[in-house]
């Protein structure tokens, strides 16, 4: 049997705008996906405890209040610090050209701005993850 | 024993995490890692809650597990959602109603889909209790997906079950009593600042009334608000009672008897199932005797002995 690819869909921060987040995770779940559901104003903590009880495969965060290049760097050295750097690390929102190398150097394996189609988001993860 | 049993053992989360995982998607590692962990099992106390979809199961799960850990319990919570029948993906959102557990470590939240599975759970369910159970969890309290009427399966796996529904259902009450209503140790009317509350207990209370007018335990229905905490006490000191009745009686060993006897048949279950349909050696023979049913030229019943007797032989 295959086994199913588990992902995370957190929203660290503060901003309450979580539209993108659930759009995403339903593109997951119609790909076949088991998707995990935060909720709103996580901390990178509370995101790392989640995946680890979860054991998920794959971390999308989503964030538009411009605080990515804190937040999404906040989990990716948390990852690190927890051994945990095979677990895919997507961010999505309103994220800068300019910042968008700079969080791929921190951890953050795919960036996917407004605009992205969702089966790019389902492709990425399907070439990338480890399972 | 192995690294990885040796370390749920000792309740390492991580090695919790990833033994649920292999059993969730049927590893041999994880069989063989359950061979050890099977020992180690049987203490905790198992709470299913089931109910009516949106009731706030997962609210009030979240506010129970509040009070046990004032108490010093540790607490497994599995949390389980519908896998969708046409992509095998799933949406699992019960988390949200749990955030404020996220940060206890005395405090381990699994979500699961049911991955094809009627009646309510998933089918590595069992697995996932005896896991959480022997890496020292008091409590382990299972989440069914919100349900109609058929899905009682939980009360194969619970200790104690509660059916949690709320005011206002009416008429509904009595379109769930044909399952759901026979197989609650205790019912909960969550929602309780809704009108209609005082109906709903009453209505309740007069099928319960019905129902245990042969038991020798009459089945409380309580009322809670889990949005501000109300009768959340109350509802453990009843969940409570319900295991020390249990441990004075014969019949905490038979529901343990029972859980064990629904396990087997879904290990025996998926095994055969995985031999017949996914196993490359009777695969062509299957899916030969389909086309020949569908030809006419072999019945369905015949075809069934065909293929069992292959592998009983």
């Amino acid at each position: 049997m295959e086994r199913k690819i588990r992902v995370l869909v957190a929203k660290p921060g503060l901003d309450g705008h979580d539209r993108g987040a659930k759009i995403v995770a339903r593109a997951l779940r119609n790909a076949g996906m088991e998707v995990i559901y935060t909720g709103l104003h996580q901390t990178a903590e509370m995101i790392i405890e989640t995946a680890i009880q979860e054991d998920v495969d794959v971390i999308g965060l989503s964030l538009l209040s411009g605080a990515h290049m804190t937040l999404f760097r906040d989990v990716t050295k948390l990852l690190k610090e927890k051994n945990m750097q095979d677990v895919l690390v997507l961010g999505g929102g309103i994220i800068p050209k300019e910042d968008v190398s700079v969080l791929k150097k921190a951890g953050v394996d795919g960036v996917f701005g407004p605009g992205t189609h969702t089966e790019d988001i389902v492709v990425f993860i399907k070439k990338n993850v480890k399972l | 024993m192995n690294d990885i049993t040796l370390k749920v053992l000792k309740g390492e989360p991580r090695s919790v995490a990833r033994l649920i995982t292999l059993a969730e998607n049927s590893y041999p590692e994880a069989a063989i890692a359950m061979k050890d962990i099977h020992p180690h099992t049987g203490k905790a106390h198992v709470i299913g809650i089931t109910g009516v979809m949106g009731g706030g199961k997962s609210t009030l799960i979240s506010e129970i597990t509040r009070e046990y850990r004032k108490q010093d319990k540790k607490v497994g919570i599995i949390a389980i959602d519908p896998t969708s029948p046409f992509s095998g993906g799933a949406l699992l959102g019960d988390r949200v109603r749990m955030m404020e557990l996220a940060m206890d470590e005395g405090v381990f939240i699994r979500s699961m889909g049911t991955r094809g599975m009627l009646g309510g759970l998933t089918s590595a369910v069992y697995d996932v209790v005896e896991i959480l159970d022997a890496s020292g969890k008091d409590i382990v309290i299972v989440e069914t997906v919100g349900v109609g009427q058929a899905e009682v399966d939980v009360i194969k796996i619970a200790d104690s079950t509660l059916v949690v529904l709320v005011p206002g259902l009416g008429d509904s009450v009595q379109t769930i009593k044909a399952g759901v209503m026979e197989i609650a140790d205790i019912y909960v009317i969550n929602k309780s600042d809704r009108p209609g509350v005082n109906q709903t207990v009453a209505e309740v209370e007069s099928l319960v009334g019905i129902d245990c007018s042969n038991r020798d335990r009459k089945i409380p229905v309580l009322t809670t608000n889990a949005r501000n905490g109300e009768g959340i006490k109350e509802l453990v000191d009843e969940i409570i009672k319900h295991k020390e009745y249990l441990d004075n009686s014969k019949e905490f060993d038979i529901k343990r008897m029972k859980r064990y006897e629904a396990e087997l048949i879904e290990i025996i279950r998926k095994r055969l199932m995985n031999l017949i349909f996914d196993e490359s050696k009777f695969k062509d023979k299957v899916e030969l005797l389909i086309y020949k049913i569908f030809k006419k030229e072999v019945d369905p019943y015949t075809a069934a002995d065909e293929i069992l007797g292959k592998i009983l032989k």
